[in-house]
């Protein structure tokens, strides 16, 4: 049962990732899809972190419960935790980013409707 | 709805590429070289507590430089394109529910404690999980729990502005005195060391991730300003 752990974050994420996606493709409201997107956002974050867990290992600081000599096997992978501290704050600012996109459209033609955005269809 | 069968085709096919992924998938048991490297040399290379931090900071600065040109760049679109959305300051307000005893009275005791928190989460970052990133989220939130009491506050983007250049100038000013002092581009040795654990460890990685702290609190106080501040519709 030992890395049973490890595929539930796996299993987690990816299914994270398809409910953002399917919430994006069907939605019809602006915001609704941005809140889709982070839905996915977080999902890809949770996949990245099942991946360097490491099953009865800790946390990837070094401190009384982790010496350092031992260091290396006691502590998980700290790669993917770096790499998603970096994605949760890119993330955010793709938020922001959608949002103001979203207020604009809003501004120009006075609804959240993606199919009233015709301009770009062929 | 023909629309929505062939999202659910692709969703499909998507989640039986992911099935697949989740069937061959086997856990490590022990690291890979890469983070064997980390975790073996942290200790006398960068001297943080935190391996995390070490790689974000030093081993991998150069990115993180990036993602808070990324951010910066964020907070500068945000601010452009709802320039032309800003609440005129004579523009009729229509008159906003009054925010509550409970609000008012819960801000002005935790927007000190907040901005303390965040404050204490970035000066450890090298010690504890947090840093730059969390702590500006931190000091961020004490921004927005005031526009949450009073919607029509409004922050001076002067000195959001001021903060967030001062704080970016430092950050490659202490990067480029790497190359001078020490072995390289945000190298963190251009302080000494010290002792694995204490506060003043770990070179100028504590010094950076104030920096970085600052600077991601004053670049999410500025998006969050920026939106309060655009008109309603």
């Amino acid at each position: 049962m030992a890395p049973l752990m490890a595929y539930i974050a796996l299993t987690t994420g990816f299914v994270l990732i398809l409910i953002g996606l399917y919430g994006a493709l069907t939605n019809r409201n602006i915001l609704r899809m941005i809140v889709a997107f982070t839905v996915a956002n977080t999902g890809v974050n949770l996949v990245m972190v099942a991946i360097g867990y490491l099953h009865g290992r800790t946390a990837p600081i070094l401190d009384a419960a982790v010496p350092v000599e031992q260091a290396a096997a006691l502590i998980i992978d700290p790669l993917p935790q770096a790499l998603v501290l970096t994605a949760i704050v890119i993330g955010v600012g793709v938020t922001a980013l959608m949002l103001a996109y979203a207020y604009r459209l809003y501004e120009t033609k006075r609804t959240l409707d993606i199919s009233q955005y015709t301009e770009l269809k062929w | 709805m023909i629309r929505r069968l062939f999202v659910i085709l692709l969703l499909l096919g998507l989640g039986g590429v992911f099935a697949g992924l989740v069937a061959g998938y086997s856990p490590d048991d022990t690291l890979n070289l890469t983070a064997r490297y980390y975790a073996d040399h942290t200790a006398q290379d960068i001297g943080a507590a935190n391996i995390v931090t070490a790689i974000i900071v030093t081993y991998r600065g150069l990115d993180t430089l990036g993602e808070v040109t990324v951010l910066f760049l964020t907070a500068a679109i945000v601010g452009l394109v709802l320039a032309q959305s800003r609440r005129k300051a004579d523009a009729p307000q229509r008159p906003l529910p009054p925010s509550g005893e409970l609000l008012t009275t819960g801000t002005r005791l935790l927007v000190p404690l907040i901005l303390l928190l965040g404050v204490y989460v970035f000066v450890n970052g090298h010690l504890t999980p947090g840093g730059g990133f969390q702590g500006g989220a931190i000091l961020a939130s004490a921004v927005l729990m005031l526009l949450l009491t009073d919607p029509l506050l409004r922050i001076g983007h002067g000195l959001i502005a001021a903060i967030e250049s001062t704080a970016g100038l430092l950050f490659v000013g202490i990067g480029v005195l790497g190359i001078v002092l020490a072995g390289g581009f945000l190298d963190n040795r251009i302080l000494p060391i010290g002792d694995l654990g204490n506060l003043f460890s770990a070179g100028a990685i504590p010094i950076i991730y104030s920096i970085i702290g600052l600077k991601v609190g004053a670049e999410f106080s500025s998006m969050l300003a920026t939106l309060a501040e655009t008109e309603d519709l």
